[in-house]
């Protein structure tokens, strides 16, 4: 930092002349004060207050036991449907949507209808939260209109043969309401970086379709892919008020589990809260800190 | 000829995959609008009717909960307007080796989840700390609105920054000085003009996040939209679909003037503001 206040120092003084070079220190660095001021205390200390009482006692002496109080059956239950659900809604996603993304870029359809599908991707990938449980309810509840269609024209109640939308699937196949949309935007870039030239200098070689996808195709778009799958997976691990509204709390995930302990510390350990704090950044993180690095490796492509 | 495994019988037998995989996907993003458009008719039995929409209107609770988060909406676009455009642009201007560590912080909402920093807050701000925010009615609003300018931050800095890329911010800002003005005259009548776009994108974006937020609303107790909708779900049965239907036209609202206003100067770049972090590589 110390380097760029005197490479600043000196652009200033060439550009602006003596008039402005009668500043001996430059106050340049202040114009960024209030920003990382404020990400210091609205973003990056109240995480870090957390994290540091995930290791402390209430009195405030380090300790793990708050990590180690995580391996209740509870806590492991709700980890681990939270980590199910956001593994099957983002693997889904990232699958259908890779299809759906490419039937628009590379399908050969009416050049109209990819602003059309990526605009509603826009709408959709933001249509998450509470009416997005409500517009399920009405779809897939009990009295839904695709329930009772089913049931009215095919005789096949849903909800006989296991089908729960307050269960994995129903929540899963709610959240692929929003996590399909944001794979197609993310993904879109990616599949116009894949060259129509490289096609056809694999058909001139002499490739297969297969051969194409399993030398050229494959191994461009996986890091894209992987990235996108580990940007869902983190989206849907957080989110909470769709399940809230969904499930109220009988569905016991991850920030559902939180949020009532936040709410009534239902543990009866406010550390405890802590930990399961510091356990949903550090899985986010991790796959964040992925997929910033399978990033970095898809960008090759993409110049 | 310049694609000698793509015959015209062959092109025309792939087509039929990709309409198949569209049509299904618009079944499955349609069905869903057309049940809760359907449902939140009604609530009158055997006709179609308003009804639902007219209690909903009629209900006081309604209003205030809305106009609370339009008004919470309202406030954090400009203070995140107001912190996000002069960072951007005094970065890219003085600090350019800075800019990546910018970047990263305001990609940091996306990694910690809304609960945790709202949970975070209650922790460090609560009245015996510090910093008192949750002391006070008017300490939680302030802290309510800096989370919400926190969870846009994404996006608006993403859209600024990239408004920015598309003007020569170095050549303006030495011609404004040429002409007298300071920097600060030149932030607010040469440059914010020429980004006009790209913030008002990420306006848009920020309204639509914060008119609906539920966690941190309802952790800081404030009469917002999202914990009204919630306490509408639990015991109504037809206002919700209304709800739905009315939150996703003002979705639809905010991604439509998203486009037109993206649509001026930087179109594809602007359209998917999502999209933005797999393509800052090819921007940058």
């Amino acid at each position: 930092m110390a380097a760029a206040h005197e490479a600043d120092l000196a652009t200033d003084g060439a550009r602006t002349g003596p008039v402005r070079g009668r500043a001996p220190r430059s106050f340049a660095w202040l114009g960024t004060a209030p920003f990382f001021l404020f990400a210091a205390l609205f973003l990056i200390l109240p995480t870090l207050t957390l994290i540091a009482g995930a290791f402390q006692t209430p009195a405030g002496d380090f300790t793990f036991q708050n990590i180690i109080g995580l391996f209740t059956p509870q806590i492991i239950a709700a980890y681990r449907i939270s980590i199910e659900v956001s593994l099957a809604s983002a693997g889904l996603g990232a699958f259908l949507g890779f299809f759906i993304a490419y039937a628009i870029v590379h399908g050969g359809l009416p050049g109209s209808l990819r602003p059309l599908i990526v605009t509603f991707s826009g709408v959709a990938s933001n249509f998450a939260g509470i009416p997005l449980a409500f517009a399920f309810i009405a779809t897939l509840g009990r009295i839904g209109l695709v329930t009772l269609f089913l049931k009215d024209t095919f005789d096949v109640n849903i909800y006989r043969y296991g089908f729960n939308l307050l269960s994995f699937w129903g929540l899963t196949i709610t959240y692929l309401y929003f996590q399909i949309p944001l794979m197609i935007l993310i993904i879109t870039p990616a599949l116009d970086g894949l060259k129509k030239e490289w096609r056809e200098a694999a058909s001139i070689l002499g490739a297969s379709t297969w051969q194409y996808w399993r030398h050229v195709g494959i191994p461009v778009l996986a890091p894209s892919i992987l990235g996108c799958f580990l940007l869902l997976f983190a989206n849907s691990f957080g989110a909470i008020a769709t399940a809230y509204a969904l499930t109220g709390s009988s569905l016991n995930i991850v920030p559902i589990l939180l949020y009532a302990q936040i709410r009534g510390d239902v543990l009866y350990n406010p550390n405890l809260g802590y930990a399961l704090a510091f356990g949903m950044i550090a899985i986010t993180g991790c796959s964040n800190i992925l997929y910033l690095w399978l990033r970095a490796r898809a960008e090759r492509w993409q110049r | 000829m310049s694609a000698p495994a793509t015959t015209p019988g062959g092109r025309r037998a792939s087509r039929a995959g990709p309409w198949i995989v569209v049509v299904l996907a618009i079944l499955y993003f349609l069905l869903p609008l057309v049940a809760t458009f359907e449902f939140s008719l009604s609530m009158l039995r055997g006709v179609w009717s308003f009804e639902a929409y007219k209690s909903v209107f009629s209900d006081t609770r309604f209003r205030e909960t809305f106009t609370f988060s339009v008004i919470a909406a309202l406030v954090t676009i400009i203070v995140g307007s107001l912190l996000i455009v002069p960072t951007a642009y005094w970065v890219r201007l003085k600090f350019p080796k800075l800019r990546p560590l910018v970047e990263f912080i305001t990609l940091l909402p996306l990694v910690i989840p809304p609960i945790v920093l709202v949970f975070g807050y209650l922790r460090l701000y609560n009245s015996s700390s510090f910093l008192p925010f949750t002391g006070s009615a008017n300490g939680t609003y302030v802290l309510l609105i800096f989370g919400y300018v926190v969870l846009s931050m994404p996006y608006m800095y993403r859209a600024v920054d990239t408004g920015m890329a598309a003007i020569d911010i170095r050549t303006l800002t030495e011609a404004g000085e040429s002409l007298g003005a300071n920097r600060i005259t030149v932030l607010f009548k040469v440059i914010l003009p020429n980004v006009r776009a790209a913030v008002l994108s990420g306006a848009f974006l920020s309204f639509a996040i914060v008119i609906g937020e539920f966690v941190l609303a309802s952790l800081l107790n404030q009469p917002a939209f999202g914990p009204y909708l919630a306490l509408v779900g639990t015991h109504k049965a037809y206002e919700p679909s209304a709800l739905a239907m009315i939150a996703f036209a003002v979705t639809w609202a905010c991604m439509g003037l998203l486009q037109l206003a993206g649509r001026k100067r930087t179109a594809r770049r602007v359209a998917a503001p999502l999209a933005v972090k797999p393509n800052q590589g090819s921007q940058a």
